[in-house]
């Protein structure tokens, strides 16, 4: 079997089997799994205002997916989306209800407000990686709590002590009346067409740019990247400011669309944590985020249906989406799986040399 | 309030919130002494702290004061249970052990709010009645000044949080099963070579991080908080891991960090009533420990490496 159709192939057996597992779970647990993906189907797509919420959650997952793959490809591993994330969302929130301007130029301000500050939070690990190698990894989780802490501190000065900020002026407002009309007055807002956008922006950098060869190539092999003439050090911090500037939007969509302002957190929203399984699954490719984000987002939003209509808890859903990242992460095991599959089908020793001399 | 009359207060205080991070971090040395990275610590804390819940709940009438106690042993098995998915994954099946970690503090927290659900009904759970108490140590707490600061009104958490971190250094660094462990996570290769299992070794400290990390959410449970939802565990995993690097993955490094993270964490509990220390805003010293967790990996108190294998997956035969 080829590379290229394994690759394909390990995302479908892990979603298949993540979902397995969780009707399993559900039948140990005396319910009805064929009930609860009902449900869960019927809370994704049944009726036309699950559509509008179910594409309104997949809007920031596609923004986290595409942040951890985009550090992913330069050898990067970005814990700190959350962080960033709800920086943006806080920079956003606080440019929408601010400022006085006309309405589209306000909403592109308060994206790239959102971009800065994302940029920013990730500016940091970047440069401790890129100067002092410090371990990206753990200076982001680290960073995530940071972020928490002083965007819940901002919130009470800038309100005074309230739980939440002003509410965003209509002029920096995602939201639209025709789609919630559309979608049977659903919160879905315009932040879609600024994912599928990002998806378009990523994939441009990505294969298009000379930068986009370098970040490449410098995720492939540092020492190469080095001895080629690249600047190591300046791409790694600038894969980690786009990284955060993907993610900073994905909290403006939630600062400009879903929420028109920012609350406190007494913890994390999870979006930056299931961008890292969006990313995985969507094999740090573009398209791939974008495929991922639409099945996590449309499995998380569907979940919420399955308490009220099979009387599952919605954590059934974190269940099968944990497993499924469990599944794509120890690839190895789906791979020797299906290698042993298709050895048993032909059983012919032919195989078995095209194997040897055929992989290329 | 007098100087001594503040460290009276905060003392037994930040030993008292550093107990859970104490043990839970040395169980985060261990793993990642034999190579093992551990993100999955607070998955492993929610487990604990879900089980012990549960089990005080269902036998405090039983067993009465000895309950709290048993309710860690039942954490340290289901910790250890639990954790042995990422070592399966990480392990054997060669996966990411960063995200895996990711993906084990995910089911950690969707598990054990499924399960409240479905036993009680609700996201959370009942006080429990049987909490760990307080009691002064019998001699040591005459002693004059010292005595009351440290020594008097004490949880036998405390205490046993500072035997496990001797008992850690004693194991790593002075019997031939810490040097096995320790040179898994620096150089598996060459342990491979002089007939150390590596796989087997990683396995065990997993499984040991797993029981620690099990006690460690069970203590979080049952001293501090008295009951569970999803967030009776809210990040007290990751500290540990930034006590952990803070102290240098060092056992009596990592008891030293996380008495001092759980300092920092009552002074913003109880720091209102201080002088000096109320006119310091709370998220200052919420932040301090990430900070300075990011500082010593910076290199700026000090130089910070972690094991040389750490993180990776160890193939035999490949160089």
């Amino acid at each position: 079997m080829s590379k290229r159709w394994i690759s394909l192939l390990i995302p479908v057996v892990s979603i298949i089997l993540g979902l397995l597992i969780g009707a399993i779970v559900m039948l140990a647990t005396g319910f009805n799994p064929v009930d609860g993906y009902i449900a869960l189907v019927n809370g994704m797509v049944g009726d036309s205002y699950n559509l509008g919420e179910t594409i309104r959650t997949i809007t920031p997952y596609v923004f986290a997916g595409l942040a951890v793959a985009f550090a992913f490809r330069t050898g990067l591993f970005n814990i700190g989306v959350e962080g960033q994330l709800i920086m943006g969302w806080l920079a956003a929130a606080y440019v929408g209800y601010a400022f006085d301007l006309p309405p589209v130029l306000h909403v592109i301000v308060a994206i790239l407000a959102a971009a800065i500050a994302g940029g920013l939070w990730a500016f940091i690990p970047g440069l401790l990686k890129a100067k002092l190698q410090v371990h990206e990894v753990i200076v982001t989780i680290m960073m995530n709590y940071i972020a928490l802490h002083v965007v819940n501190a901002t919130i009470d000065t800038l309100s005074d002590g309230k739980e939440k900020t002003e509410t965003i002026h209509t002029s920096a407002s995602l939201g639209s009346e025709f789609l919630q009309s559309l979608t049977d007055y659903s919160r879905l807002h315009w932040g879609f067409a600024v994912a599928l956008l990002a998806v378009l922006v990523m994939w441009f950098i990505l294969e298009k740019t000379t930068r986009g060869y370098e970040l490449k190539a410098v995720g492939f092999n540092q020492n190469a990247a080095e001895y080629s003439g690249m600047n190591v050090s300046k791409n790694i911090i600038l894969a980690m400011v786009i990284s955060g500037m993907f993610a900073g939007i994905g909290g403006a969509m939630e600062a400009l669309g879903t929420f028109g302002n920012i609350m406190k957190m007494t913890a994390f929203s999870g979006i930056g944590f299931d961008g890292i399984a969006v990313a995985l699954l969507g094999a740090n490719q573009p398209l791939g985020v974008l495929f991922g984000a639409i099945l996590f987002g449309a499995l998380k939003n569907g979940g919420l249906n399955m308490p009220n209509e099979a009387g599952v808890p919605v954590e059934i859903v974190s269940i099968v989406i944990a497993l499924i990242i469990f599944f794509v992460a120890s690839g190895y095991l789906i791979q020797l799986i299906l290698n042993k599959l298709v050895k048993k089908d032909t059983k012919t020793p032919k195989v078995d040399k095209k194997n040897v001399k055929g992989e290329k | 309030m007098s100087f001594l009359e503040v460290l009276y207060f905060i003392i037994p205080s930040a030993i008292y919130y550093a107990a859970p991070l104490i043990i839970t971090a040395i169980g985060g040395v261990f793993n990642e002494r034999a190579g093992v990275v551990n993100i999955g610590l607070e998955g492993i804390m929610i487990m604990g702290a879900f089980i012990s819940i549960v089990f005080n709940l269902a036998f405090a009438d039983k067993f009465g004061a000895a309950t709290p106690w048993l309710g860690l042993i039942v954490a340290l098995i289901i910790g250890v249970i639990f954790s042995l998915i990422l070592a399966v994954a990480a392990i054997s099946l060669r996966a990411d052990q960063t995200v895996s970690g990711v993906a084990l503090n995910m089911l950690g927290l969707a598990i054990a709010i499924f399960a409240t659900k479905l036993l009680y009904g609700k996201g959370q759970t009942d006080s429990i009645e049987e909490r760990f108490s307080r009691f002064d140590f019998p001699l040591l707490s005459d002693i004059p000044v010292l005595g009351k600061m440290f020594f008097s009104d004490i949880y036998g958490t405390s205490i046993l949080a500072f035997g496990i971190a001797i008992l850690a250094w004693f194991v790593i660094y002075k019997t031939p099963f810490g040097l096995r462990l320790r040179a898994v996570g620096e150089h598996p290769m060459a342990a491979d070579t002089m007939g150390v299992r590596v796989a087997g070794m990683r396995y065990v400290s997993v499984m040991i991080s797993g029981a620690l990390g099990g006690i460690g959410g069970a203590i979080v449970a049952q001293a501090i908080s008295g009951n569970f939802s999803a967030t009776t565990i809210s990040g007290q995993g990751f500290m540990a891991i930034a006590a952990m690097i803070f102290g240098k993955w060092h056992p009596l490094g990592a008891l030293g960090a996380a008495l001092f993270f759980g300092f920092a964490q009552s002074l913003s509990i109880a720091g209102g009533a201080i002088p000096y220390v109320q006119d310091i805003p709370e998220v200052i010293l919420l932040i301090l420990p990430y900070v300075l967790t990011i500082l010593a990996l910076a290199g700026f108190i000090g130089k910070a490496s972690a094991p040389k294998a750490s993180g990776q997956a160890y193939i035999k035969g490949k160089r």
